[in-house]
């Protein structure tokens, strides 16, 4: 059997031939393979979008949720249940756009939990809008005479809202994109795997082409994901587009700053014997 | 000389500590085993509007306050001017001619009598300035003759949580007891004619809100995960619930917004938490397709909206009845839901274990309604009795059940609709919760067929619902002139209304409902069919309740008595607007 295989369902992707999103089917479902997570002890959070769509496709527990919603309930995922490995799908508009309070908010928190990107500048299920991370200028169904914003950067943002795990992969490198998804759901705390991801039929910009003109190993330059402000230099790069880990750094996560959590996972507390009486006494 | 019946209402800017000087008055009458009812308003500011605090005491059950004072205390002149119109013949004004300015014979005229005292020397002397609130209420305590004692203990346990050595808690006594010893000085020979005495032997009583008693059931059903963003009038479950977070073991979470709010409250449920929310309408408006996500992904979730008037911000600190149709109506699409708007502090606290029974039975949203008058008046009850709350967890799989299964489906198509739950980290029961439209096993399925069965069958659940809940019953006089017919927590102004009525010679029944949704249809209409004159009182402007009922049972109520103002009822307002009613209809 190929690896990971066994984390497939008896429902096949629909995405577009030659789209981006099968390099990151591929890599998480051998990182699951690879790390020996089980099925039932695994989930994963969807949100809306070609990314979502995954959700028929892996073998876990799976929540597909809402457009721009699925850290909060990965979050409460985690909370209840830290026992369980929560690792997120989710696409550039989910994030960026649409969910990027909660994106920033997950970070500050820590959350124990990985966040997969499916970044491809573009609005595929959508039929070809602007995404957040859209180049300026750059013209699609919503924006015929080219974006106005400044795009969204994402390695930025996560630095700035102290994430602890920083990393970006390209779906056309599945190897080392395996990788950094099994290094971020074995890090403690909050982790994001941006992911370059080509939309094959809706962005003829950032094309499989381009990405591989311009894409390079942080690992194989001897880089060291050690500092802040290096990882910053590194992010604001334009010309060459820098894959692997940015920044690594481990604090407190939010489950383990519950002193209710120490015992062991919420759902496996009793429900029976409370008693609530015994604060009756401040209501007199 | 009128004994255990007094009404009391302190005025002053924000920044006072109106609040706790007002909650201080009612524990000290609690404990002395007479019943309070409380009332607060207060602008949406920290400083500088107009707060007032008012309650009602008296020896038998208190359902409303009044719309009328026997002593105000005016800590500044702006409370004077507000309230005058308030007090009636023989009431009292407590104050201090250092701050407020009077006209003496304006209000002899109007028969009212004066108690100036230095309240802010006496604060200054013992503490701080703030302290003339303490200062004054132990003026008025001594006014109406009542022990000292019951306030010097509510301070202490309020200011140093039952520490005895505490200096605030002793500074705050001190300027209670010269406020106390003032009045026993220079007014003994005066006769204000009201008269609290405390019980031989009081029973013990809680002095609680809604909210409070709301969080408290909560903890009692088992909730062990709640989250929320801070939102009046709902912010104070978020309050008590952090505050006990760690006691009994519960994760509290202060969320970003409201719409993570709801879906986290989903996500923590799915993975097998007790999982409940509170907010109020604005909020609610954010967590509406989070609602949607957790009727089609079958996930029970418990949410509260307290209400308060609106649209858009509207009067943040104000009451309102207006949401009843937003909430049942409220989402994309149709799915179940229930609704249920307890009347008093009492089915708050009982509610709370109610909607996550009803919610993990059914696997639905639960949707429980209060508004600010009944999340932040306290009331006193005898202590809850726990044992009115079982805990009911519906049919959620284990390991053990899915052993031997060739496969399991999370959304089995069942003659109840409702499928068995398995939760994320049991063996065997890997499945998709689903917010596409889905097939048994949760995969995304848009076929016609399976969204007919899976649309039949998630409203199935709830379909015999309505005859399973507790039916509403008509309360008081059988075959009455009037039947007053209300929801939520106009229930204590309708009682009351109705013993006012009574007294005057017209007989009144009421008929009150709290399972809101899904319609009691069978019994209201029955009750209706019976009721001489049908009078429905509800809390907004177009008569949600009076329309729902004609809807559901194509009666229409023979009135409706409605107020819209941001204030609740006064019990006298319904009793003069029946009153009219029957005058008209005669």
């Amino acid at each position: 059997m190929l690896k990971g295989q066994q984390f497939n369902t008896t429902h096949s992707p629909t995405w577009c031939p030659g789209c981006g999103d099968f390099g990151i089917w591929t890599s998480l479902k051998n990182a699951i393979d690879e790390l020996g997570l089980e099925y039932h002890n695994t989930v994963v959070v969807y949100g809306i979008g070609c990314s979502g769509n995954m959700a028929n496709t892996v073998k876990t527990y799976a929540f597909h949720g809402l457009h721009g919603r699925p850290l909060p309930v990965a979050e409460a995922v985690k909370l209840a249940n830290h026992g369980l490995h929560v690792i997120i799908i989710a696409g550039d508009g989910d994030t960026y756009g649409e969910g990027m309070n909660h994106f920033l908010t997950s970070m500050r928190g820590n959350h124990d939990i990985t966040l997969i990107v499916h970044d491809n500048q573009v609005y595929g299920l959508t039929t070809g809008q602007t995404a957040p991370t859209s180049e300026k200028g750059y013209e699609s169904k919503s924006t015929p005479q080219g974006v106005i914003e400044e795009p969204v950067n994402p390695v930025l943002l996560a630095l700035s809202a102290g994430a602890g795990f920083i990393s970006r992969g390209f779906s056309g490198n599945t190897v080392q994109l395996t990788e950094l998804i099994k290094k971020g759901i074995q890090h403690k705390g909050f982790s994001l795997v941006d992911v370059f991801q080509p939309c094959v039929t809706f962005n003829k910009h950032n094309t499989f082409q381009w990405f591989f003109r311009r894409v390079y190993d942080l690992d194989k330059e001897g880089y060291v994901p050690n500092s802040w402000e290096k990882a910053a230099e590194k992010a604001r790069e334009t010309e060459r587009l820098a894959t692997g880990i940015f920044y690594i750094h481990e604090r407190p996560t939010y489950h383990g700053s519950l002193p209710q959590l120490a015992k062991g996972p919420l759902v496996v507390r009793p429900l029976a014997g409370i008693d609530v009486r015994k604060v009756f006494k401040d209501f007199i | 000389m009128q004994k255990n019946q007094f009404r009391w209402k302190i005025g002053g800017a924000a920044g006072y500590g109106i609040t706790a000087t007002g909650l201080v008055f009612a524990k000290a009458c609690a404990r002395g085993g007479l019943h309070i009812f409380d009332y607060t308003e207060y602008p949406s500011l920290i400083r500088g509007g107009h707060n007032t605090y008012q309650v009602k005491v008296d020896d038998r059950e208190v359902f409303v306050h009044d719309n009328a004072a026997d002593l105000l205390v005016a800590l500044n002149e702006e409370t004077l001017t507000l309230h005058l119109n308030e007090l009636e013949h023989g009431a009292g004004i407590l104050y201090d001619p250092a701050v407020v300015t009077l006209d003496k014979d304006r209000m002899a005229s109007r028969g009212l009598k004066l108690f100036p005292m230095p309240l802010m020397a006496i604060a200054k002397e013992k503490g701080e300035p703030i302290m003339q609130n303490m200062a004054a209420l132990g003026a008025s305590f001594a006014l109406v003759k009542y022990p000292f004692s019951f306030l010097e203990t509510a301070i202490q346990d309020t200011f140093s949580g039952r520490k005895k050595d505490d200096q605030v808690s002793l500074a705050n006594i001190a300027a209670a007891r010269s406020g106390y010893e003032f009045i026993e000085k220079q007014f003994a020979s005066v006769d204000f004619p009201y008269h609290l005495e405390p019980l031989q032997d009081p029973p013990e009583r809680l002095v609680i809100t809604g909210n409070e008693a709301i969080a408290l059931g909560a903890i009692q059903a088992g909730c062990s995960f709640y989250v929320a963003y801070p939102m009046s009038p709902s912010s104070s479950i978020l309050h008590t619930m952090a505050a006990y977070a760690e006691e009994f073991g519960i994760v509290v979470k202060h969320a970003e917004d409201e719409i993570s709010v709801a879906n986290m409250a989903i996500g923590a449920s799915w993975a097998g938490a007790r999982s409940m929310l509170a907010t109020s309408g604005g909020g609610f408006s954010l967590m509406v397709e989070a609602l949607g996500l957790a009727g089609i992904t079958e996930t029970p979730v418990v949410m509260i909206n307290a209400q308060r008037p609106g649209p858009a911000t509207g009067l943040p600190t104000w009451t309102e009845q207006a949401d009843l149709r937003f909430v049942i109506h409220a989402a994309q699409g149709e799915f179940p839901r229930f609704v249920i708007a307890p009347g008093d502090v009492e089915e708050c606290f009982l509610a709370a274990g109610e909607a996550f029974n009803l919610a993990e039975k059914y696997q639905t949203p639960v949707i429980i309604l209060l508004d600010k008058f009944l999340s932040e008046s306290h009331a006193t009850r005898a202590p809850f009795d726990i044992s009115r709350i079982a805990i009911e967890r519906g049919d959620i799989l284990s390991e053990r059940d899915l052993e031997g299964k060739k496969d399991y489906r999370r959304y089995e198509v069942t003659a109840s609709g409702i499928s068995p739950r398995v939760l994320p980290g049991t063996k065997g029961g890997l499945h998709i919760a689903n917010s596409d439209e889905h097939d048994t096993y949760g995969y995304s399925n848009e076929s016609s067929d399976n969204r007919t069965e899976q649309m039949e069958k998630r409203l199935r659940k709830v379909a015999s619902a309505a005859d399973q809940l507790p039916q509403p019953k008509l309360e008081g006089t059988s075959n009455a002139q009037v039947t007053l017919v209300g929801w939520g927590s106009t229930k204590g102004p309708i009682r009351e209304a109705a013993r006012l009525l009574e007294g005057m010679g017209i007989t009144v029944n009421r008929l009150h409902l709290k399972h809101v949704w899904p319609f009691p249809v069978k019994a209201v209409a029955s009750i209706l069919r019976g009721a001489r004159q049908s009078i429905v009182v509800e809390n907004n402007a177009t008569g949600q309740l009076f329309g729902l009922i004609r809807e559901m049972t194509g009666i229409e109520a023979n009135a409706k008595v409605l107020k819209f103002d941001g204030r609740p009822f006064y019990a006298n307002e319904i009793k003069e607007s029946v009153q009219e009613i029957i005058k008209k209809h005669a």
